[in-house]
């Protein structure tokens, strides 16, 4: 083990993490997601976000449905669906993604149809844009083990 | 890690329609040691529970989920399962936080949820446990010893020390004052309503025919009780008009003064938190429903939470009665949520469920179960400022507090002869995640307990925060393992006499 690579390697991890939070990517519920991860299930984490992953992509399109036409929206459906991704994104600490729900769900709320898009397009970006950021993170992770080192506990303050 | 304490074992079917939550969930309560069931289907849930009618000890429910309302699974397992509900939800808008109330679940859980509130959810578990074994006793007993409200229980949770939390702890104390003053004066035997009790009384109500038309003395006089008063009917009468009115209509509480944390909407909501709120912290609520007590005991706590100006209504507390559906009134079929429920009220006011370290009043311990040590032991290893009389912990674990006197935990609890001892032993299996040290009272509050177990593993002082959950439901950071008698609610009467005898039960 190069103990000087995987040295690097982890203030890259950690430099990076950080910055997820410092940029609002992330909250402490991720952190605390992180903490729940164990030898027993090392992989607890990356399997939970690709379950939100996945979620938002369905969510979002139904709700894209929902937005389509504009003579016939349903809100009951969008304010549900906004709902349940607010629910979700809180789960993993996707601060970005949940703070766009905060704003969709006033937009529906209103019956604000343009809103309501526009906060779908965001919602869209950045769930998209958490994921490349993730996937960044556990690629790092995986260098570190693969180079012999453990990945380390970084407290988020 | 968090420090704390939690039962291994503990049953606990977690229903959410999210899945990310649901793996989440899973994950934070295999970590308490829990066994979990998991389940995306409210309808799916309710038939697990059917199917398996006791392998169960609590539920726990996002309110929002797409086949049923939340809250209608709530009343279904409430109602035919009598098991402790606890909601979750990403929101925590106040009149939802009192629906759940109102449909009866025993705590509301505010998402992102953290494991030290999932720690804490077995204590729901040893309330309903005690309320039940309370109620099939079934006779007066009279109201013990008050040392017993000075007993601390706190909860697990993350330890916090002492002088963080002093001026919390001495506003409640203020407030706790207020209660026990009230409730110490008018000391009376309190009727348990017993199962059969109950039963009697429905019974009665249905042969006069329209409950609303039976008065308490027509009651009374078919259900031919000797010892039993006018008063106790009325005030059960009154309780239980005011449950079928819960069921059917789901009235709007006004006043709340539930400290309802962490919400979107911070501006309009802060009137309703306390000054104690913590921010980060997801809020929940400790629904307490205690035993039945005297109308005249009731003392109208009308405490208000100076930061919010809201008004505590007064007291009414209300008993948790099994239904149990085979046993069919035709006045059991109306609780039934699913059917109407004729509104037998003129109105009046809905049941309050406040927040318990408030709201409890001084519960009668069984005098001849407290084992003489143990008051003077509390007293002296105890830091004086938990055991005065006008220590606010929950009064329902006096009863508690005496188990623990003789409690062996390494000893499975063996007299319990329910046909579900293959379950027992699981459930009781206690680890105790901390490692024990015997020693003395310090200042963090790791208080030694009776026999010099290291019981309380996290003194949680933040338990003194006011609107704080953790601290409201504090009861025991452990149950004694005699009481996870896993399914069947009660014990026989023998095995009740055999268990007091060992000084292993509570009542």
């Amino acid at each position: 083990m190069n103990t000087v690579v995987v040295a690097q390697l982890q203030r890259q991890f950690q430099e990076y993490l950080v910055s997820l939070y410092q940029q609002g990517f992330l909250d402490n519920q991720f952190t605390e997601l992180r903490k729940l991860q164990d030898e027993g299930t090392p992989d607890f984490v990356a399997e939970v976000v690709s379950l939100f992953f996945d979620d938002c992509s369905k969510l979002i399109n139904s709700m894209s449905r929902s937005l389509g036409r504009p003579e016939s929206v349903d809100f009951k459906q969008v304010d549900s669906g906004v709902h349940q991704l607010k629910g979700s994104s809180s789960s993993v600490g996707a601060r970005r993604v949940k703070n766009v729900c905060i704003s969709f769900k006033e937009c529906c709320d209103v019956q604000n149809r343009e809103g309501c898009l526009r906060c779908l397009q965001q919602v869209d970006y950045e769930y998209k844009m958490l994921k490349t950021k993730l996937e960044d993170l556990f690629n790092l992770e995986q260098q570190i083990l693969q180079a012999g080192g453990t990945i380390p506990q970084i407290n988020i303050n | 890690m968090e420090k704390g304490f939690s039962p291994v074992g503990l049953r606990v079917l977690v229903v959410d329609d999210d899945p990310t939550w649901l793996k989440i969930l899973e994950k934070m309560l295999k970590k308490c040691s829990y066994e979990v069931t998991t389940c995306g289907l409210a309808r799916e849930a309710l038939r697990l529970l059917r199917e398996r009618k006791d392998g169960f000890d609590i539920v726990i429910s996002d309110v929002n989920m797409p086949d049923m309302d939340g809250f209608k699974l709530l009343e279904h397992v409430g109602l035919e399962l009598d098991l402790p509900v606890i909601m979750m939800s990403v929101d925590g808008e106040t009149s939802r936080v009192m629906k759940g109330v109102q449909h009866g679940a025993c705590d509301y859980l505010l998402k992102p949820i953290r494991m030290k509130e999932l720690k804490i959810i077995w204590q729901h578990v040893l309330r309903k446990k005690l309320q039940e074994v309370r109620d099939i006793e079934g006779c007066c007993y009279d109201v013990g010893a008050d040392w017993f409200t000075q007993a601390q229980f706190l909860g697990g949770g993350e330890d916090v020390s002492f002088g963080k939390k002093r001026k919390d702890f001495d506003f409640e104390k203020k407030l706790f004052q207020d209660e026990s003053d009230q409730s110490s004066s008018s000391k009376k035997a309190r009727v348990v309503w017993s199962y059969e009790l109950h039963q009697k009384f429905v019974n009665a109500v249905n042969q006069i025919g329209c409950d609303h038309k039976a008065g308490p003395k027509k009651i009374l006089d078919l259900m031919n009780i000797p010892w039993l008063t006018r008063e106790n009917v009325a005030s059960h009468l009154q309780k239980y008009r005011l449950y079928l009115s819960r069921l059917e209509k789901g009235k709007e509480i006004k006043c709340y003064s539930g400290g309802v944390k962490n919400m979107d909407s911070p501006p309009k909501d802060a009137e309703i938190n306390s000054g104690h709120q913590s921010p980060g912290k997801s809020s929940s609520y400790a629904f307490l429903k205690a035993t039945e007590t005297d109308p005249k005991q009731l003392a109208p706590a009308s405490v208000s939470d100076p930061t919010s100006g809201v008004h505590m209504p007064p007291k009414a507390k209300k008993t948790r009665i099994g239904y149990d559906p085979p046993i069919s009134s035709g006045v059991f079929d109306s609780l039934l949520p699913w059917n109407d429920v004729p509104d037998p009220l003129e109105s009046k006011p809905p049941i309050l469920y406040e927040n318990s370290f408030l709201q409890q009043q001084p519960l009668p311990s069984q005098s001849s179960y407290v084992a003489n040590s143990a008051p003077s032991l509390m007293q002296e290893e105890m830091k004086p400022s938990y055991v005065n009389e006008d220590e606010f912990l929950m009064p329902q674990d006096k009863n508690s507090t005496v188990i623990l006197q003789d409690m062996d935990l390494s000893a499975p609890f063996s007299s319990n002869a329910t046909s579900n001892t293959d379950s027992i032993p699981g459930s009781l299996n206690w680890e105790l995640p901390e490692a024990h040290h015997s020693g003395s009272l310090d200042t963090d509050l790791d208080f030694t307990w009776l026999h010099g177990e290291h019981f309380f593993a996290n003194s949680g002082l933040q338990n003194f925060q006011f609107q704080d959950y953790t601290s409201s439901t504090s009861l025991l950071s452990e149950p004694p393992p005699h009481l996870w008698y896993g399914n069947d609610r009660l014990p026989d009467p023998d095995e009740y006499t055999l268990m007091v005898d060992q000084g292993l039960f509570i009542s």
